[in-house]
């Protein structure tokens, strides 16, 4: 990921480039950042990113000083690539965040098993609709787009993203979700086009890669709001994402969002394929806990690992999502949950996307207790680890892992030193 | 969806081009029957989609070896860096539940085993096993964790019809609709 190059980095005299290429309108080479030795006289050979070259003209990247960057998940987890060059987990900077789209280079990964990003060439890849219906369809990409698209932001989140007390950063307690624009078919308008058949309440959706991941979805789901996307973030969907063609199922687990989708068979049954089996569930609240994820939301500032200078203003910031709708409601509470106020929610609440809340707050300088609190349209409230401990009857002294997808509150301790910890128990 | 259904026998009126036209955009074409097969790799727990052929657990223990497997998994399904495949060691009468997350035991369906090994075994080799050869493994694992006899010979017939002790110790997934919250009441 690391794009600095050597051979992209040169060296520039400002008198150079002064004589060599300015032109009227041109921008005041002032603005050109100040070189990491702290040389800015005038003149003076100084080393520069070429910011305007014609390879970053055409397409661009971030400013070298900006180094916001996704780590392997979990903490401590296998590295990716491993030794094999297979993907594993890889979790997205919320630290960094703001607003609510994920930069398509920092989006979570989440793969099958471990996989090799495929390389596709759009040109041979296709989308095959089968099974109970009518008509069995295959389609080219450049068919798939002449069909009414729709773009919508939604967030996908990992099933795996979960906190735990040996986490530090918000990266590590909840990177494993990000939020993006999608633009694709509708998978029911394909499904329409195909005539679904009498008993096809299931469907087999399946990806090209290597392992072929393949996830069984209820049909209610495929014909409310599954789209079948070629596009993220107003470009063709990164390769890491699924290019060139992926599932986003909003608010659902993010594994049966399929990536380099190349078929959607239309089945009678659930079909317990290894994605299946992996949420498998012996009792059926829990199992009820599976698909939908439940309204959620983290701070993101100040969070774990961060420092605040002193004491004085801050505008406190975080994320809210529910897998249930949109967010409806967030709060916030400075002093571990024995208080709580409204949060602002910033711009459209989107259903199933990442949505930005802010509250604004004067730190005394003693120790502090950070949580949010997310309500969606459904009336939904997100529950303490507390609660979840009591609904499943969960004695104080033994170990729990919420079960489903873990949407308890995250508290972040502010010591009186300005240091931000993880302070969930 | 009605009109749909007539097409058939508009096809026989018109000459055959009604087909052609899909009913509301006309994009795309009709796969043919060998396109569905080569990619109708997913199996339903009935085994509809199972090509023909045989294994049994003999031969899949040597295929174990011979394909590499044991480099994962370890020599006896144990050990390894990749998941293990051997149920734990419990009384008689143990809840299956309680015997481990292993594929071989714990899936509700034995076509699970042999669709993830058609699709995603061995590592660095997906899709090069032959029917035969999963038929195979699939037989040799469904063995060595007790779910069938060691001379029993794993086919598209039979293979569906391997009881799995968890077939009916499973929480079937929810009924889902669309604007509905997860679990009433849960935890608030």
């Amino acid at each position: 990921m690391d794009s600095k190059q050597p051979d992209r980095r040169v060296f520039l005299k400002r008198g150079a480039a002064l004589a060599g290429g300015l032109t009227l309108g041109a921008v005041e080479p002032v603005s050109r950042p100040a070189p990491a030795s702290g040389q800015s006289v005038e003149g003076q050979s100084q080393e520069a990113q070429d910011y305007s070259s014609e390879e970053l003209i055409a397409y661009g990247e971030r400013s070298r000083f900006v180094t916001s960057k996704r780590i392997p998940h979990p903490r401590g987890g296998r590295p990716s690539p491993d030794e094999f060059g297979l993907v594993f987990h890889v979790a997205a900077p919320l630290q960094d965040s703001v607003g609510v789209i994920t930069p398509s280079a920092l989006h979570y990964i989440g793969t099958t098993r471990g996989s090799y990003v495929p390389d596709i060439d759009p040109a041979e890849h296709r989308l095959m609709i089968h099974g109970l219906v009518d008509r069995p369809l295959i389609f080219t990409m450049d068919e798939l787009k002449r069909f009414p698209s729709v773009t919508r932001l939604h967030f996908i989140e990992c099933a795996g993203n979960r906190s735990n007390p040996r986490q530090e950063t918000v990266q590590e307690t909840h990177g494993m979700t990000s939020c993006a624009e999608w633009t694709g078919v509708l998978l029911s308008t394909l499904l329409e086009e195909a005539g679904v058949q009498d008993g096809g309440n299931w469907i087999v959706a399946e990806g090209v890669e290597e392992v072929k991941g393949a996830s069984s979805l209820p049909m209610a789901k495929a014909m409310d709001d599954i789209l079948v996307a070629y596009a993220m973030n107003g470009e063709a969907i990164r390769p890491q994402q699924g290019f060139p063609l992926r599932l986003v199922v909003p608010g659902f687990e993010g594994i049966l969002s399929v990536k380099w989708l190349r078929r959607v068979k239309v089945v009678d049954r659930f079909y317990m394929t290894y994605n299946d089996y992996g949420h498998l569930r012996q009792d059926p609240d829990d199992a009820a806990l599976g698909y939908q994820i439940g309204p959620k939301s983290v701070i993101t500032f100040p969070s774990g690992g961060q420092q605040l200078p002193g004491r004085g203003f801050f505008e406190v910031s975080g994320l809210a999502w529910s897998g249930g709708g949109a967010v409806s409601r967030v709060e916030v509470s400075t002093d571990g949950g024995q208080s709580w106020m409204d949060a602002e929610i910033q711009g459209t609440a989107h259903r199933m996307a990442h949505t930005r809340f802010s509250f604004n707050w004067t730190w005394d300088g003693q120790e502090a207790e950070l949580l949010s609190r997310c309500t969606d349209e459904l009336g939904q409230v997100q529950p303490t680890r507390a609660q979840v401990r009591e609904f499943w009857n969960v004695p104080p002294d033994q170990r729990f892992s919420v079960k489903g997808q873990d949407n308890s509150i995250q508290p972040w301790r502010i010591a009186s030193d300005g240091s931000v910890h993880n302070a969930i128990s | 969806m009605r009109s749909l259904r007539l097409l058939p026998f508009l096809m026989l009126l018109g000459g055959g081009s009604a087909l052609a036209q899909s009913p509301t955009y006309g994009i795309g074409r009709t796969p043919t029957k060998e396109e569905i097969r080569a990619w109708d790799i997913a199996i339903s727990p009935t085994g509809e989609e199972l090509p023909p052929g045989r294994g049994t657990a003999e031969e899949g223990e040597s295929l174990y070896l011979q394909k590499g497997c044991a480099g994962c998994h370890g020599m006896t399904g144990t050990g390894g860096l990749a998941p293990g495949l051997l149920k734990r060691e419990a009384e008689p009468g143990t809840d299956p539940w309680a015997l481990g997350r292993v594929l071989p035991i714990r899936s509700p369906y034995a076509t699970s085993v042999w669709d993830y090994l058609n699709r995603a075994m061995p590592l660095g080799g997906e899709g090069t096993l032959t029917a035969d050869e999963v038929y195979a493994l699939t037989a040799y694992l469904l063995f060595v964790n007790g779910v069938i006899a060691e001379d029993e010979v794993m086919t598209a017939q039979s293979l569906p019809m391997v009881e799995m002790p968890n077939v009916d110790n499973w929480a079937p997934l929810p009924d889902w609709k669309p604007g509905t919250p997860r679990l009433p009441g849960y935890p608030y």
